[in-house]
């Protein structure tokens, strides 16, 4: 399992994104590797994700990835993380 | 360590700002005057804004204003500007109050900082601890002291 974990620039949400998804999929007991990636990167990916995790700003730019892409309020939540991850990976 | 990384002076408090792109450019500009950042970086953060919206509003009222690595970046820096009055950005996580901003000369050295900073600010009631304090004291605590 490959998670996307996207932001604009690729160093600063994506990289929070990131470290706490691995978190939250921690205590769900899944394994799955996370990788904080910008835009382009995940555009441009040779290999693509089955999970993109994002801000809701951006969902339009990623649109035609072919990748469930989960929308993240708020990334400081481990609440909000592991139920949206839970219900796409279940 | 998390204070590692806020300079001096990179923290202010009571800030008031007219917009949100202000906010931004006041709160990116506290990275330049504590040195972690060149001038020119407030600009790169700011055309960063024009082009993605407010995507790095990641959290109920909080920012991490932030540009790609770049030679305008000095050294990994954060700094945070708590307005006391908060705007609003157009982000679902309206309206914002703490506007933070970071930034890397490059796509590794700050991978710490920002793993100390999610895990500190996923912490339980450190958010709202944040949202609600306003001496510097009591931020400088929350931020570095972990008190919780």
């Amino acid at each position: 399992m490959l998670i996307y974990a996207v932001c604009g620039a690729g160093i600063g949400t994506s990289v929070l994104l990131k470290s706490n998804a691995e978190r939250a999929l921690s205590m769900l007991g899944i394994e799955a590797e996370v990788r904080a990636v910008s835009i382009d990167e995940a555009r441009g990916a040779d290999k693509m994700a089955q999970v993109i995790l994002a801000t809701p700003e951006i969902l339009d730019q990623l649109a035609g990835i072919p990748a469930e892409v989960i929308a993240i309020n708020n990334i400081f939540d481990l609440g909000e993380l592991g139920e949206k991850l839970k219900a796409t990976l279940s | 360590m998390l204070s590692s990384y806020f300079g001096p002076g990179s923290i202010v408090t009571q800030g008031t700002s007219p917009s949100f792109a202000e906010a931004v450019s006041q709160s990116v500009s506290l990275l330049v005057a504590s040195g972690k950042a060149k001038l020119s970086y407030v600009d790169e953060v700011l055309e960063s804004l024009k082009t993605l919206g407010p995507y790095f509003v990641i959290a109920p009222g909080l920012a991490l204003a932030h540009a790609k690595p770049s030679d305008s970046v000095v050294a990994p820096g954060m700094a945070l500007l708590k307005l006391a009055e908060p705007v609003m950005s157009g982000s679902a996580n309206d309206p914002v109050s703490l506007i933070f901003s970071m930034c890397s000369p490059n796509a590794g050295e700050h991978i710490d900082m920002l793993a100390d900073f999610g895990q500190l600010m996923s912490t339980d009631q450190v958010m709202n601890n944040l949202l609600n304090a306003s001496a510097l004291s009591v931020i400088e605590d929350i931020l570095f002291k972990n008190a919780l």
